[in-house]
């Protein structure tokens, strides 16, 4: 699921993301520490599922939530229960978080939110996976078509990210969380903070690493469960 | 008092060094400039800042598993509210406690 973390506090957006990337299925597009700037961002793009605080100064989760025309899921998050019963008065509120999040509880209410089938965004997704052959890159204003059953790799470095594929290897200014939503899900994997692999190029995989290609790519503790789920084991 | 401690933080890095060790970070950036901010309002009387203030902090003290001075802060920002300074003595204690704290991680 696309997610985004809409919360005032630095701490509070840290925490969430933590939290999501020890849940493989979830994928933080942006985050942001007020509820106007991400009204921008969904005007222009879809996403699954919101983490909303809902005590924000000026504009609270509340007023963000009268704002959406086409709401995707929320789950809010608040160290204010006192709000609880007003957010369930919203069909796609999923769950209402109380802070600090303890990974349990947090893995509860994920698991709600993928049972509940309402977001649109979700079958425009898949639409767009079964087309998406390639993409294009833009290197010293030239954009090479790049055809994604070549790349094996994708390594995070600094302000850039090195594309390697069977051929060539590119080196392109961008960010892993951007090229990730270009890359069907189906077919590639964030293994780690830093790399993004094609599942269908392992050669092995030992306790924390996979060689893929001639390179030996690490993984983290917590991408470890839903590699081995992703893997055809005999 | 109860002491601050990284429970919280140990449970959610589940033994990586580089996630507790950010979480921690943050904290220590931060908590300092929270508690600059808190005293500066403080100091303009302004109840409004005052109380985010407290609201901010007091998830510094749920994070650091001060459970009871978390209640302590939920009070004094709901007196806040009120226009009272009721529990104000108590909270900065706990501000102490956690910046002497910080100091030792």
């Amino acid at each position: 699921m696309n997610c985004i973390v809409i919360d005032d506090e630095n701490m509070a957006r840290v925490i969430i993301r933590t939290l999501c990337d020890q849940i493989g299925s979830l994928n933080i597009i942006d985050e942001f520490s007020d509820g106007i700037q991400a009204i921008k961002f969904l005007n222009e793009n879809n996403v699954d599922l919101i983490f909303l605080d809902i005590h924000m100064p000026n504009f609270s989760g509340f007023d963000f939530i009268k704002t959406l025309k086409d709401p995707p899921k929320i789950i809010c998050t608040t160290s204010d229960p006192r709000f609880a019963i007003e957010a369930f008065e919203y069909d796609f509120i999923v769950d209402y978080l109380l802070k600090p999040i303890e990974f349990t509880r947090f893995e509860k209410a994920i698991k709600k939110a993928e049972k509940l089938n309402i977001s649109k965004p979700i079958a425009k997704q898949s639409n767009e996976e079964i087309v998406k052959n390639d993409f294009y890159i833009n290197i010293d204003r030239r954009l090479i078509k790049i055809d994604l059953q070549s790349i094996y790799l994708i390594q995070a470095k600094g302000d850039y990210i090195n594309i390697k594929t069977e051929e060539k290897n590119y080196v392109v200014h961008s960010t892993l969380k951007k090229i990730e939503e270009k890359l069907p899900k189906s077919l590639f994997l964030k293994v780690h903070r830093s790399y993004v692999i094609n599942l269908k190029k392992i050669i092995d995989i030992e306790d924390n690493s996979v060689l893929i290609e001639k390179d030996v790519v690490p993984v983290s503790r917590s991408k470890r469960p839903e590699l081995m789920e992703r893997l055809d084991l005999l | 008092m109860s002491k601050p401690n990284l429970s919280y933080i140990d449970q959610l890095s589940r033994g990586e060094e580089s996630v507790k060790k950010t979480l921690i970070d943050v904290i220590k950036t931060e908590f300092p400039q929270e508690k600059k901010d808190y005293f500066e309002s403080v100091k303009e009387n302004n109840f409004e800042k005052i109380e985010e203030n407290v609201h901010r902090l007091k998830h510094k003290f749920s994070i650091l598993g001060l459970e009871k001075s978390y209640k302590l802060a939920n009070d004094f920002e709901h007196n806040l509210r009120e226009k009272s300074i009721k529990g104000q003595q108590e909270f900065e204690k706990v501000l102490i406690i956690i910046t002497n704290y910080l100091e030792t991680i």
